[in-house]
């Protein structure tokens, strides 16, 4: 790798880097509009114009707070479980691709990294977010946090199996395992239109993994105050936060890459370079509104209710739809 | 292997890390460190299979192990309370078994390291990267390795799983009834034809 090499490779890793960190401000600000919209009041509409540096207040206010560690918790697993929370989901954007190869000077790639396991990375990635809600449960010595984190790793394992059985029928229609090659295999068809099963068992797992609403039975407030991160406070608990959103943008990217096509698109006139990322940013902010949407709508579920969904109705219906698959694709070649 | 001074710096760090978090894993007295270091072991490894250009294997690794097997040990682990488990340390009987297959493994790693070329060339299945890269990754050359060649090995390892897997769910429903057991509303109110359930509950008192 020559000098320039590395410089494209260290500002991509920046530009990723700086869009996860600073990703949640405005994005706490638009689901608070949102959900304000929905429930007929404001939200926020002090700070700034219309409220619009509400979150940017937030921010600073949890930087200058006191991190405040309970007295008989175990200190060296507490102190790690928000940057086990923060990296995998900020080392799963890698291998997204926000656009297709673009030309300037040299031949450069809109993503970090083509690994040729891409999409694998990213299930693994995923998996590994559990272990900042177990250690924070655990090591806060709480029995709020602790009930938290086991409701939510429980649900996590569970509705990873969903996940990944929705990758992989995707992964047979494009046979590959690499998120450029998976996105090149959609310019006839996205996959949502064959796949629509799997798109929806996906979206449903996505919701699960990110612990959104209705599905966020681990900070469910009304019965274990917040969840696995109840004695975090400043900066520790803004990681927290941070690593949610991150998910949240990342799971959004994740569905528009494998179902709705990624960067493809009618071209823009006028903005033919830039016409593929502003597809995908479009395809991405439908994702993050249906995600406020259901945040708005939808009451949440009980344990039980969420548990047998997961394994009476999405997997089997997960197993089936692999199965047709395989035999379609087996059929077509 | 090493090829280039990032490969051998890179392999140094994860062989030391690796093998520090290994030992850190055997002393931690808390049992959660120990599954949080076998986590940083398992990781580490994994870096290792990229250094060897098994993608595949090291994204397979960290997907497995680390985020489903070690989270179902954390699982279990938070599940029980630390304060009433027995402090002092015991020596198990399975120490008899455990040093004489440890002394094995250690032979076993030096004589492969030691006469690496030749034994490594022996093994069968054995890819070498240009064969790699002539299948089309490590992906392709795992599955014609693991479809073609051991295709039985292969299929037994699913039946023995599959196995495993009716096992666990036939224990798991026992231990279902020997807790209805322990309550005796509960006992009281099966029918009395019933055998009582032996108590399995005195073993993990011990």
């Amino acid at each position: 790798m020559d000098f320039w090499a590395w410089l494209i490779l260290i500002t991509k890793v920046l530009a990723v880097f700086v869009l996860f960190a600073l990703g949640a401000i405005p994005l706490v600000l638009l689901e608070r509009w949102v959900l304000g919209r929905m429930q007929s009041r404001y939200g926020p509409h002090r700070v700034g114009w219309r409220g619009s540096l509400q979150s940017a207040a937030d921010g600073l206010k949890l930087g200058i707070k006191e991190d405040m560690i309970p007295g008989k918790s175990d200190k060296g697993v507490y102190w790690f479980a928000p940057v086990m929370m923060v990296m995998p989901a900020m080392a799963a954007w890698a291998i997204v691709p926000f656009g297709p190869e673009v030309e300037m000077g040299r031949t450069i790639g809109l993503w970090v990294a083509d690994l040729n396991v891409g999409i694998l990375f990213f299930l693994a990635m995923g998996s590994l977010g559990v272990y900042g809600v177990v250690m924070s449960g655990w090591s806060s010595n709480s029995k709020y946090a602790h009930l938290g984190a086991l409701r939510s790793s429980a649900q996590v394992i569970s509705y990873e199996l969903v996940m990944g059985l929705a990758v992989l029928a995707v992964i047979i229609y494009a046979g590959s395992l690499s998120l450029i090659d998976i996105v090149n295999a959609q310019a006839g068809l996205w996959f949502i239109v064959p796949q629509l099963i799997g798109f929806l068992l996906f979206v449903f797992a996505a919701v699960a993994e990110t612990n959104r609403a209705p599905f966020d039975l681990p900070e469910a407030e009304s019965e274990l105050v917040a969840g696995f991160h109840v004695e975090y406070s400043g900066m520790r608990w803004a990681f927290f936060f941070m690593a949610e959103y991150a998910n949240m943008l990342l799971m959004a990217a994740l569905v528009a890459t494998l179902f709705l096509g990624g960067w493809r698109g009618w071209t823009i006139p006028g903005l033919e370079a830039l016409s593929g990322v502003i597809w995908f940013l479009l395809k991405v902010s439908l994702f993050m509104f249906g995600f406020f949407l259901l945040r708005a709508t939808q009451p949440r579920f009980r344990y039980d209710q969420l548990m047998n969904f997961c394994w009476k109705i999405l997997i089997p219906i997960g197993v089936v739809n692999l199965l047709i698959a395989a035999g379609l694709r087996m059929a077509w070649s | 292997m090493a090829d280039n001074l990032e490969t051998t710096v890179a392999f140094w760090y994860l062989a030391i890390a690796a093998v520090g978090a290994g030992a850190l894993m055997l002393v931690a007295r808390n049992p959660v460190h120990s599954a949080i270091s076998l986590v940083i072991v398992i990781f580490h490894v994994a870096g290792l299979f990229v250094i060897l250009g098994a993608g595949f294997l090291a994204v397979a690794q960290i997907a497995i192990y680390a985020g489903a097997i070690v989270v179902l040990f954390l699982f279990t682990l938070m599940m029980l309370d630390m304060r009433r488990l027995p402090e002092e340390r015991v020596t198990h009987r399975q120490i008899w078994l455990g040093i004489p297959l440890g002394i094995l493994l250690a032979i076993e790693g030096v004589v492969v390291s030691v006469g690496t070329p030749e034994i490594s060339a022996s093994i069968k299945g054995a890819f070498p990267p240009a064969t790699v890269s002539e299948l089309g990754g490590s992906t392709q050359a795992l599955a014609v390795a693991l479809f073609n060649e051991f295709t039985l090995p292969f299929l037994g390892a699913s039946v023995l799983l599959t196995a495993a897997t009716i096992g666990a769910i036939v224990l798991a429903r026992r231990v279902e009834s020997h807790e209805q057991a322990d309550f005796p509303q509960a006992a009281k109110a099966s029918p009395p034809d019933e055998a009582p359930a032996e108590p399995v509950l005195e073993e993990s008192a011990r």
